[in-house]
């Protein structure tokens, strides 16, 4: 079992924890993600990790209720226990001094990028950061993103806070030489992305996650075509070059389950109500 | 009287009905009752010189419990079997016993063999039910030993180290204990509660399980060492699924085996949605593949709502590798067997999901080096299937995170750890690996069998400490 030391509802439907789970915090590194299952009958879901901090042995999580087994774990309160926390699982993300750098994350993701923003920083470089979301009211984070990057910007979809659309990230590839570019963010925006740097050649690495039962290689659910070949994202990846990635077929592939989340969380709503 | 041994069949053991186990993930097989039980066992001849017990990868001493089933010493028919074999409700479920034990009975020259599997699994169930007795644990001798994964093999090796009073401490990638007992083989071929209460056992030896924990990526082999362990043993299985590599492979409704066999039996899909987690059946579900993962796949498909579920083989019924008794229950259950055929690309319905799958025919040419008849495929004779859902249940390798984590440990360019076979040691000093990791994909048994011999050799390497 695993203490929720600390929890903050960012959004309505968007929570951060603190998880006491001392091991991982020790092991884990931006880019890797962990397995969580709130109770007996939950989903096994994956979670990349936000942060770690050794001394309180704790990982932080950021996630989004979008579906029963999610919606049940964002249900805990501080103090109660997550049954299962298994990690860090996947390879980490290269962290070394790459010179000027562009992250762009999205919506839940950008936890997941800041922690990978600080140790790019750490290892010496410059960052020129983009986070987008769906409208104002889905901001997180955006003290920490100013904090972090050298130059910052902030988008949403519908323009009710900073900027409309990410049309900035053209301007900024027009503007800069960047030698390397991270995303993590709903696949949509991390397709989009690795059309965008593709005519600039410059390497984009993108986190990706597909549907994953055990997150350990064992069941393939994850399966994602690289540069005409299969891979499993959970332990050849999450991270893969984004210019090789089939999105095409990642994207119908995450779709599957929809139905099916469906239907649990209209079984779900009648059990609470 | 031994005229009258051989001239007797085998005692049945009682059956779900097909038409109701299709229905149900409840077990098929209900065990013999106390009468059956002694009935079979006296049909057993009480060889001087046992040749069953040359089929045991356990060397379990057979005879000798039968002979106390025939007395109704039920319990210490039980603790007979336990002398050797730690899981013996889970052996007399999962085991071949066609091609081990009871294929070396001489009853089985001129009639039914001793039915050892069924009598095994009585004596287990009947002491479970009993209220089961931990046996006298060695003092404690102060050594740590690790051991990664806790299926069968694991599993084996903990018990046994726990009982010479060694400390024991497993590390499971997976939420929850057994390894493939769990995740692989179905609810209605072996309940989970009956691998749970053998896991209970193993704890109460001693052995502590620690879950969520994958060595290789929360601990390296190096840092178990440093952190005190003396000993280690990896038993960290065959997980990693094989693909077919055709055309086609990665559209929705295509599973490996082994994401069909993990939603199902450990994140329990069947009972969607009361469990979270989901499975897409579909009316049509084609397994390919004819081994015992491939029996179990089909028969979930129709236990999960499936009207057709069909094992698609490359060759013919004799050769099957899945074990007899599963085949058969496959077939009553109304398995289609779609034999010498094999699969040569997927075809999608344009949205991504799997439509079709294109066949061709194969026929039995010469024998190829494994000795069974090499199918090949009859040019022009290609045919489509429609499904809904493809399970490839073509084997399991290896899973490679620890040998890639483990400077030293040498492996096979099959994924397999490199161990000398007596004594199941790898090339690293205090390493030691059996079971799936070691031979591939194999059966329940031949794992024990390397985890008894692991403990053997790691007792006597801590010994020398």
């Amino acid at each position: 079992m695993y203490r929720i030391v600390k929890k903050e509802e960012i959004t309505p439907n968007i929570k951060m924890f603190q998880v006491h789970a001392p091991a991982v915090a020790h092991k884990a590194k931006p880019g890797q993600f962990v397995i969580v299952r709130a109770s007996e009958a939950g989903e096994r879901i994956p979670i990349t990790i936000a942060d770690t901090d050794t001394r309180a042995g704790t990982v932080t999580i950021y996630f989004a209720e979008v579906g029963k087994s999610s919606t049940m774990l964002g249900g805990l309160e501080e103090g109660e226990n997550i049954m299962n926390f298994a990690g860090p699982l996947g390879n980490a993300t290269e962290i070394k001094k790459y010179g000027k750098v562009l992250c762009v994350g999205g919506g839940v993701f950008v936890g997941a990028l800041l922690y990978m923003m600080r140790a790019l920083k750490e290892a010496g470089n410059e960052i020129v950061a983009v986070f987008g979301y769906r409208n104002k009211d889905h901001v997180l984070l955006k003290n920490e993103l100013k904090e972090v990057a050298d130059e910052a910007y902030v988008c949403t979809d519908d323009g009710s806070y900073g900027l409309k659309g990410m049309n900035v990230v053209d301007e900024l590839l027009e503007k800069h030489g960047f030698d390397h570019v991270f995303a993590i963010g709903p696949t949509s925006l991390q397709m989009n992305l690795s059309e965008k740097t593709r005519p600039y050649g410059i390497p984009t690495r993108v986190n990706l996650f597909p549907v994953m039962v055990d997150g350990m290689g064992m069941c393939g659910a994850c399966r994602v075509t690289v540069g005409g070949d299969t891979r499993f994202s959970c332990v050849d990846g999450p991270e893969f070059d984004g210019h090789q990635v089939d999105f095409e077929e990642l994207i119908m592939r995450m779709r599957v389950y929809n139905p099916q989340e469906k239907i649990a969380m209209v079984v779900h709503g009648r059990e609470v109500a | 009287m031994a005229t009258d041994a051989f001239n007797k069949p085998e005692v049945d053991m009682p059956k779900q009905t097909p038409e109701e186990r299709i229905r149900n993930f409840f077990e098929v097989a209900k065990g013999y009752t106390s009468e059956m039980a002694v009935e079979e066992a006296e049909r057993c001849l009480q060889c001087k010189n046992p040749q069953c017990r040359k089929g045991c990868p356990v060397d379990i001493d057979i005879p000798a419990f039968i002979k106390l089933i025939k007395e109704g010493k039920f319990v210490e028919a039980a603790w007979k079997i336990k002398e050797t074999n730690v899981l013996p409700a889970i052996c007399g479920r999962v085991c071949p016993q066609e091609n081990q034990c009871q294929k070396f009975c001489i009853l089985g020259i001129r009639g039914d063999p001793i039915s050892i599997g069924r009598l095994e699994r009585y004596a287990a169930d009947y002491e479970r039910n009993h209220g089961v007795d931990i046996p006298e644990i060695s003092p404690d001798t102060g050594h740590k030993v690790a051991v990664v994964g806790a299926g069968p093999a694991g599993l084996t090796v903990a018990a046994e180290l726990g009982k010479k009073g060694h400390h024991v401490e497993v590390f499971e990638a997976l939420h929850v204990a057994g390894g493939v007992l769990m995740y692989g083989i179905p609810e209605f071929r072996l309940p989970k509660a009956i691998v749970q209460a053998e896991v209970q056992y193993i704890e109460k030896l001693g052995v502590d399980i620690h879950l969520d924990s994958m060595v290789g990526k929360l601990y390296t082999v190096q840092e178990l060492f440093n952190d005190g362990f003396k000993a280690i043993f990896i038993g960290s299985g065959a997980g990693l699924p094989n693909f077919l590599r055709l055309s086609g492979e990665n559209l929705s409704g295509i599973y490996s085996a082994n994401e069909f066999l993990i939603r199902t039996n450990l994140m329990k899909a069947y009972r969607f949605p009361e469990y979270d987690t989901p499975l897409n059946i579909g009316k049509s579900v084609a397994v390919i593949g004819g081994g015992n993962v491939a029996m179990d796949s089909a028969r979930c498909a129709l236990r999960l709502g499936a009207e057709k579920a069909y094992i698609i083989y490359r060759r013919g019924m004799s050769e099957l590798p899945a074990r007899h008794e599963e085949v058969e229950n496959a077939e009553e259950e109304g398995v289609i067997f779609t034999l010498l055929n094999n699969p040569t690309r997927f075809i999608g319905d344009g949205r991504g999901n799997v439509k079709e799958v294109e066949l061709v025919r194969m026929e039995l040419g010469e024998p190829d080096d494994s000795g069974r008849r090499r199918p090949q495929a009859v040019p022009g004779s290609e045919w489509k299937l429609p499904v809904d859902t493809v399970v490839v249940a073509i084997g399991q390798s290896p899973n490679p995170i620890i040998q890639q984590t483990t400077k030293g440990l040498e492996v096979t360019r099959h994924g397999t750890i490199i161990t000398d076979e007596a004594t199941a040691a790898t090339k690293l000093e205090g390493v030691y690996a059996g079971g799936d990791v070691a031979t591939g994909a194999a059966t329940v048994i031949s794992a024990m069998g390397a985890g008894k011999t692991a403990a053997a050799s790691i007792h006597e390497y801590l010994n020398g400490k």
